[in-house]
């Protein structure tokens, strides 16, 4: 018999979502703040709770990344680890590495333990980004298994390469947990949304869908140099639908249901999953990479 | 292949420039609050010279820090239009702000004795000087943050006065072009007057902005948006029928006074020079 996709299927709890302003480049302030929302997440009885983006560090540090970046083993996680007890937590930061290098991660903390980092690959540099920099690039997208089921962590660029979402998808990830610090462009009277609001809310649903999974978006909000993080947070289930979303521009906890039931229905009722072909898919992209790196 | 027609170029700028409006004043209100609260103020002061722009700017902090939080300064020479002052009151008067009026003559007069050669360009900057002067000092005495009130067409064509009226520490208009900022501010209720009259940097009887820059804002911003936020090539642009003398003069001018939306350069010696290699965010800590 082969071996099944996925040896833990997703269980039924309830998420949610810290859309906070970290303080830029302070990172015992932030903590404090993530203490904040993490209390209040508890008496809304929330099982995993999300951060943002760099929630523990803001987003344009620039010479602040070297300065302000933290181990993780750094002690100052140890009310992290310890809230992470009773309630995983997933969150981002400024990592630094025993190699010295310094990676923008989303560390997903549980039963008190550093259970997995996810470390970003795509690198946001153009424009009005400069994360390469100062930021080294991730090397692995992997999904991994927490307590609720198989969870796959991606950070804001991430999230705009297709074959991103496919890797951990094709690794068995049934939630998608995307953090962001999405900064706020285009206010064109063409659309009653931001754009970049509605460029976003897009690839949440297409993801969603086409993966037939829970996506979770967790973007930040505030302000770091005159630039605006519109904030926006949402869950979308398997279907489409948005089951919660943040207001824009302030910070906010907001709570959803993730439900077994409603992926396994959705799943029966439009089975791309069963029909995915990840042997043909591999084949034809070694064909690719074969053509063109040997 | 296909050549975009210039028309049809123009009524891409003129859509893409209509602004989403409450989403607009949603973030510059909440933009205002955040930087000036963030660097422990509660309060604003600005140069309110009776023209569209420094109204805008005096509107968006009104709304955002409430109006018994933002100066107005009216800082007339005794060359200046009259009207100006009349306007700058009926921007006071309808928000209910605070105001100072002061003249600058006896700041700047006794300096123009000395040089008797001075052209009115000079004068003029020597007046937006000591005008940035008094915002500067005000701004301790009311305990404030200065204010910018330079929007994106007079920034990109240098249209201003180095440390003049271009020195703030937080400009909400910044990035709205000309056309834009009359948009917001027929949005916000700024009295049709000040919207409709040509603009003017009034630093000598009968200047006028238009005749000045030598085209109108609506076209300079139409082609400002098309080179700067498109990407256009002037190429492309003149290959559409644009005027080659207009895309010409435009583009030279935005390259030529890069250097005033620059800090001054400074001679690289060390290991780590500021804003070189030694690069932290203005709101570092914040």
């Amino acid at each position: 018999m082969l071996p099944e996709r996925t040896s833990n299927p997703l269980k039924s709890f309830r998420i949610g979502l810290a859309q906070i302003s970290p303080h830029l480049g302070d990172v015992a302030r932030n903590i404090q703040k993530h203490l904040e929302f993490i209390a209040e997440a508890e008496a809304q009885d929330v099982d995993l709770l999300v951060f943002p983006e760099l929630s523990l560090h803001g987003y344009y540090l620039e010479d602040l990344v070297a300065e302000t970046a933290c181990r993780l083993d750094d002690s100052r996680l140890e009310p992290l680890l310890a809230a992470s007890e009773s309630m995983s937590i997933l969150f981002g930061m400024v990592e630094e590495s025993a190699d010295r290098r310094f990676y923008n991660s989303g560390v997903y903390l549980e039963a008190g333990q550093v259970h997995h980092v996810h470390r970003k690959v795509y690198l946001a540099t153009y424009g009005m980004f400069d994360e390469g920099r100062y930021l080294a690039a991730g090397e692995h997208l992997r999904a991994f298994d927490t307590r609720f089921g198989r969870c796959g962590t991606l950070i804001c660029e991430d999230f705009w390469h297709p074959s991103a979402v496919s890797i951990v998808h094709a690794d068995g990830a049934d939630l998608i947990l995307g953090i962001s610090s999405g900064p706020g462009r285009g206010v064109s009277g063409e659309s009653q949304d931001l754009r970049s609001a509605e460029t976003w809310h897009n690839l949440n649903n297409l993801y969603a869908r086409m993966c037939t999974n829970y996506v979770v978006y967790c973007n930040r909000v505030g302000y770091e140099d005159g630039v605006n993080f519109w904030g926006g947070s949402e869950v979308v289930g398997p279907d489409g639908s948005v089951l919660v979303r943040a207001p824009y521009f302030e910070e906010a906890l907001v709570t959803a249901e993730i439900s077994a039931d409603a992926l396994r229905r959705q799943r029966s009722l439009l089975p791309l999953l069963r029909d995915e072909r990840l042997d043909l898919t591999y084949r034809e992209l070694r064909r690719i990479y074969r053509g063109r790196y040997e | 292949m296909k050549i975009e027609l210039r028309t049809d170029l123009i009524a891409k700028a003129r859509t893409a420039l209509d602004l989403n409006l409450p989403l607009t004043k949603e973030i510059l209100h909440s933009f205002v609050r955040n930087e000036v609260h963030k660097f422990g103020f509660t309060r604003a002061v600005l140069n309110l010279s009776g023209g569209i722009d420094s109204a805008l700017s005096a509107y968006l902090a009104a709304g955002a820090l409430g109006p018994a939080n933002v100066l107005a300064l009216l800082l007339p020479y005794r060359e200046s239009n009259p009207d100006s002052q009349a306007d700058a009151e009926t921007v006071v008067e309808a928000l209910g702000i605070p105001s100072k009026l002061m003249d600058i003559t006896p700041l700047v007069d006794p300096y123009f004795a000395e040089f008797a050669d001075m052209d009115v360009k000079r004068r003029g900057n020597v007046m937006a000087r000591a005008r940035m002067i008094v915002l500067y000092d005000q701004s301790v005495a009311f305990n404030s943050l200065p204010l910018g009130t330079s929007n994106k067409t007079e920034l990109l064509l240098g249209y201003s006065t180095l440390h003049g009226d271009m020195a703030s520490a937080v400009n909400p208009i910044g990035d709205l072009y000309k056309t834009q900022v009359r948009q917001l501010s027929r949005h916000l209720g700024i009295p049709e007057a000040i919207i409709e009259k040509p603009p003017s940097a009034d630093l000598w009887p009968g200047q006028s902005d238009e005749s000045e820059l030598g085209f109108a804002y609506e076209d300079v911003d139409h082609l400002l948006y098309l080179l700067v936020d498109e990407r256009y090539r002037s190429e492309e642009l003149l290959a559409s029928g644009f005027e080659t003398q207009f895309v010409e003069d435009v583009t030279r001018v935005v390259q030529s006074m890069q250097y005033k939306r620059r800090p001054p350069i400074i001679a690289k010696l060390s290991q780590r020079t500021i804003e070189r290699d030694f690069r932290y965010p203005r709101d570092w800590g914040r």
